[in-house]
C-alpha cells in the first residue's frame, strides 16, 4: 500500500468521523429547530460564541460516547502495537500482511514509539475524559453545595471550621496533593477508599435532603420516594466504593449485588479530582449564598416558616443557579486539565491507557524528533477545553441578557 | 491593621503546620516507608529486614513524635540498632554521635536529610529556589505587563476590533496547560524534524548559563497560560470602570479619551488585576512543576516531581513548606495590597 498525502490524511480522518458530523448534524438541527421552547440551552444558540464551544463539546463527547458503546471511529486496537509501524509519520500504510488481516490500511495520523496507532489512541482518550471529567465536576458540586449552603447560611463556628479546612487543602500544590494520594503505595492503605466512601455520601445526602425538605409536609408522597430514591442511590454508593475498598473496612458489600465494578485507578483518580475541586466550589457556594440570604424572598420564606434546608435548597440554590452552571462549564474543563496533569505524571491510570495526559507524556521524551504522537492528543485536550470554556462565556453571556 | 496582620500571621502558622503534618503523615505511612527502605537498602529485603531497618532508624516510632523532631521541638533520637550501630538523627556523615546536637529540626534552621541526593536538604532546596525563582520572575516579567496592556486595550472599548481578537487569544491561551503549550512550542520552534529550529527544547544548560535560545520556551510556556488569565479579567475590570459615572463626567467635562483613561480609569481598574497577579503566583507553582519536568530545568518543581517519586520525606517536606509559605504570604499580601489600594475597604 501507498502511504496517503496529506489531503488523504485530512480526508480520512474527516470520513473516519461521520457518525459523529451526523449525530452534530442533527442535535444543531433539533434544537435551532425548538429553540424558542427550550429555555437557556435554546438561547445559546443566539450567540455564535456558545455555539461553537458546544460544537466543540458535543464532538467529543459523540466521539466518547460513539468509540466506546459502538466501537466506531477508531481505526485500530489502540493497544495493538505493530511493530514495523513505530514512530511512522502521519497516513503511513500498514505491512501487507497485516492488512490482509482485515486491518485498517493506514495509520491516520502515524504511529508512537511503541508502534501503536496515534488516531486510535487520541479517539479512545476522549472517553476517559468524557467519563470522568462531568461525573467528577458533579460530585465536586454536590459536596460544594452540601456544606457551602450551610456554611453561608449559618456562619458562626460551623463556617469558620469548614472555610478553614477548606483553605486549607487549597493551600496544596496540586501536583503535591496528586502525588500523595495517587501514588501505589497510598492505595495500598487504603486511604482513597476511606475518602471515597466519605465524599460519595455527599450525593445521597444531597439528594435526600432536597427531597425531604421538599415534600416533608406531604408524607404520603415523601416516604416511599425517599425510600426508592435512596434505596437505589445506597445501591450504587455501595458498588461503587465496594470496589475501591477491597480488603478494607468498606468492603462490606456482597460480590453478588456488585452492579458494576470501576477499574482501581480510575476510582482513585476520581476520587482526588473530586477532593481537590470540592473546595473551590464550596468557596463559591459559601459566598453566593452569602450575598443572597439577606434577600426579600430569603425573608418571606422565613416568615412563612420554612425549614432552614427548604430555604437553602429551593429558595437560595434556584436563585444563584446562573454562575453556578458557568462554573460548572469551566469546572469540567478544569477537571480536563487536571486528570491531563495526572496522565502527564503517570499518576493513577495505568501507563498504557490511552488518556489524553498519558499520551502526551509518553511522547514527550522524543518530543523534538518525532512530533505527532503528542501532537494530536494535546490537540483534543485544547480543543475539548477551548470548547467547554466558550460554552461557559456563552451561557454567561445569554444568562446575562435577562 | 497590625491587629489583622497578627492574626492572618497566626492562621499562617496553624495552616502550615496542619499541611507539613498531613504531608508527614502521609508519607510516614507503613507502605510508603517499605518502599524507602527497599529503595535504600536493596529490593530484595524481606518482611524482617525492612522492619530491622527501619527500627534502627528510627521510622517506626510514633508519628507525632517524629513530626515533632522533624520540626525541632523534640531531641533527636538516639538509636543503639540491632546490628550494633548506633545512629542518631542529628548526626549527619562526618559527626560522631556524641558530638551531635541534641535538637535539629526546622526551628534550628535544619531542613533534613534527602535519602536520595545523600545530602543535607536545606542547601539543595536554596539551590532548586533560586533557579525556580530566576524563571518565576523571567514569567512574570513578561506576563504581567502583556496581561495588563492587553487587558487594558481591550476594555477599553468594549465590543471592538481589538476587545474581540484580545478576547479570543486569552480564551484560547487560558485553554492550554502547560503540558498542551509546552507541546505545541516545542514543535514549533525546537523540532529537529519540521519545526523551525530557533531555540532549543530543553532547558538544562539554562541552570548554569541561561541565554535566549534555552531559556525562551520555559518561560513563554509558563506567561502563555497566565496572561490569557490576567488579561481577561483586566479586561472585564477595565470595561467596568469605563462605564462608571465619574468616567462620563469627565468626557463631558471635555477630557480627552486617553487623558481619561490615563489619568481616572487606569487606577481604578488595576485593583482587581493586582489581587488576581498576585493570587496568581500560587498557581504559577503548578505550571511551573510541569514546565521544569517538560524542559528538564532542575528548580523547585522538579524536585518535587523526584522527592514524591522515590518518598524522599525530608526533601518533599521541604518543598511542601517552600509552596505552603509561597501561597499563604501571596495571599497575605494581596489582602493587604487590596486594602491600600482600594480606599472603600477599611478593616474593622
Amino acid at each position: 500500500m501507498e502511504p496517503l498525502s496529506w489531503g488523504g490524511v485530512i480526508f480520512g480522518v474527516l470520513g473516519q468521523f461521520t457518525p459523529v458530523w451526523i449525530a452534530l448534524f442533527l442535535t444543531f438541527a433539533v434544537s435551532i429547530y425548538f429553540k424558542a421552547n427550550l429555555g437557556l440551552y435554546g438561547k445559546l444558540f443566539d450567540s455564535i460564541i456558545g455555539m461553537i464551544g458546544f460544537f466543540l463539546v458535543m464532538f467529543w463527547i459523540y466521539t466518547g460516547l460513539f468509540t466506546a458503546i459502538f466501537d466506531l471511529i477508531s481505526t485500530h486496537d489502540p493497544l495493538a502495537q505493530i511493530p514495523q509501524m513505530k514512530n511512522k509519520v502521519p497516513g503511513w500504510a500498514l505491512p501487507e500482511a497485516r492488512v490482509e488481516q482485515g486491518l485498517y490500511p493506514h495509520y491516520l495520523l502515524g504511529g508512537d514509539n511503541l508502534g501503536r496507532d496515534v488516531f486510535s489512541r487520541m479517539v479512545k482518550g476522549s472517553w476517559v475524559v468524557i467519563q470522568i471529567a462531568p461525573l467528577a465536576a458533579l460530585f465536586a458540586y454536590m459536596v460544594g453545595i452540601t456544606l457551602g449552603l450551610p456554611a453561608g447560611y449559618y456562619g458562626g463556628r460551623f463556617d469558620t471550621v469548614l472555610s478553614f479546612l477548606a483553605n486549607l487543602i487549597l493551600a496544596f500544590p496540586v501536583i503535591l496533593l496528586f502525588y500523595l494520594l495517587v501514588t501505589p503505595e497510598i492505595v495500598l492503605t487504603g486511604i482513597p477508599a476511606y475518602m471515597a466512601a466519605v465524599l460519595f455520601v455527599f450525593p445521597l445526602l444531597f439528594v435526600g435532603i432536597l427531597l425531604n425538605s421538599k415534600f416533608v409536609t406531604r408524607p404520603e408522597i415523601r416516604t416511599p420516594l425517599l425510600i426508592g430514591v435512596l434505596g437505589v442511590g445506597f445501591w450504587l454508593y455501595a458498588s461503587l466504593v465496594s470496589e475501591a475498598g477491597r480488603g478494607t473496612f468498606v468492603d462490606f458489600f456482597p460480590a453478588w449485588l456488585d452492579l458494576f465494578n470501576v477499574p482501581g485507578g480510575v476510582l482513585v483518580v476520581f476520587v482526588s479530582v473530586v477532593f481537590v475541586n470540592s473546595p473551590t466550589i464550596f468557596r463559591i457556594v459559601r459566598g453566593l449564598t452569602l450575598d443572597v440570604k439577606s434577600r426579600d424572598y430569603v425573608s418571606a420564606a422565613q416568615t412563612r416558616g420554612e425549614s432552614p434546608w427548604y430555604i437553602m435548597l429551593w429558595e437560595i440554590l434556584p436563585n444563584v443557579r446562573g454562575p453556578l452552571i458557568v462554573d460548572f462549564c469551566l469546572r469540567i474543563g478544569y477537571t480536563t486539565i487536571l486528570l491531563g496533569t495526572l496522565g502527564f505524571f503517570g499518576l493513577g491510570l495505568p501507563p498504557e491507557s490511552p488518556d489524553w495526559g498519558s499520551t502526551i507524556n509518553d511522547g514527550r521524551r522524543l518530543l523534538s524528533v518525532y512530533l505527532h504522537p503528542p501532537l494530536a492528543p494535546a490537540l483534543a485536550l485544547l480543543s475539548l477545553v477551548l470548547g467547554l470554556n466558550l460554552l461557559a462565556d456563552g451561557l454567561r453571556e445569554e444568562s446575562l441578557k435577562d | 491593621m497590625l491587629q489583622f496582620i497578627a492574626r492572618r500571621t497566626g492562621i499562617m502558622i496553624l495552616t502550615a503546620l496542619c499541611l507539613t503534618f498531613v504531608v508527614f503523615f502521609l508519607t510516614n505511612l507503613y507502605p510508603n516507608l517499605e518502599k524507602l527502605a527497599k529503595t535504600q537498602g536493596n529490593f530484595r529485603m524481606s518482611e524482617e529486614q525492612v522492619q530491622t531497618w527501619l527500627d534502627n532508624r528510627g521510622y517506626t516510632r510514633n508519628v507525632f513524635v517524629k513530626y515533632g523532631e522533624w520540626l525541632g521541638v523534640v531531641p533527636g533520637y538516639v538509636i543503639e540498632g540491632s546490628d550494633g550501630e548506633t545512629r542518631a538523627r542529628c548526626a549527619r556523615k562526618g559527626t560522631a554521635v556524641e558530638d551531635a546536637p541534641k535538637y535539629c529540626g526546622i526551628l534550628q534552621g535544619d531542613w533534613g536529610y534527602s535519602t536520595v541526593s545523600k545530602d543535607n536538604a536545606g542547601p539543595l532546596l536554596w539551590n532548586r529556589l533560586k533557579l525556580t525563582g530566576f524563571l518565576m520572575m523571567w514569567a512574570l516579567i513578561i506576563t504581567v505587563p502583556v496581561a495588563l496592556i492587553l487587558g487594558i486595550f481591550a476594555g477599553m472599548k468594549e465590543g471592538s476590533k481589538t476587545d474581540r481578537s484580545v478576547s479570543t487569544f486569552s480564551i484560547l491561551s487560558s485553554a492550554t496547560p502547560e503540558y498542551v503549550s509546552g507541546v505545541v512550542l516545542i514543535a514549533i520552534f525546537a523540532s529537529s524534524a519540521v519545526g523551525l529550529k530557533w531555540v532549543k527544547g530543553s532547558a538544562a544548560q539554562a541552570m548554569t548559563a541561561p541565554d535566549l535560545s534555552n531559556f525562551t520556551l520555559p518561560v513563554l510556556t509558563i506567561a502563555l497560560f497566565n496572561i490569557g488569565y490576567i488579561a481577561r479579567m483586566t479586561r472585564a475590570s477595565m470595561a467596568e470602570v469605563m462605564t462608571a459615572q465619574y468616567i462620563r463626567t469627565a468626557r463631558l467635562k471635555g477630557v480627552s479619551f486617553w487623558g481619561v483613561v490615563f489619568k481616572h480609569a487606569l487606577r481604578n481598574a488595576l485593583i482587581a488585576p493586582f489581587t488576581i497577579i498576585i493570587l496568581q503566583i500560587p498557581y504559577l507553582l503548578t505550571g511551573v512543576v510541569i514546565t521544569e519536568t517538560l524542559f528538564n530545568y532542575k528548580g523547585i518543581g522538579w524536585q518535587l516531581v523526584q522527592a514524591a517519586g522515590n518518598n524522599d520525606i525530608e526533601m518533599l517536606l521541604g518543598v511542601s513548606v517552600i509552596s505552603v509559605i509561597i501561597v499563604l504570604v501571596t495571599q497575605l499580601i494581596s489582602d493587604i495590597g487590596y486594602v491600600y489600594l482600594n480606599p472603600r475597604i477599611r478593616l474593622n
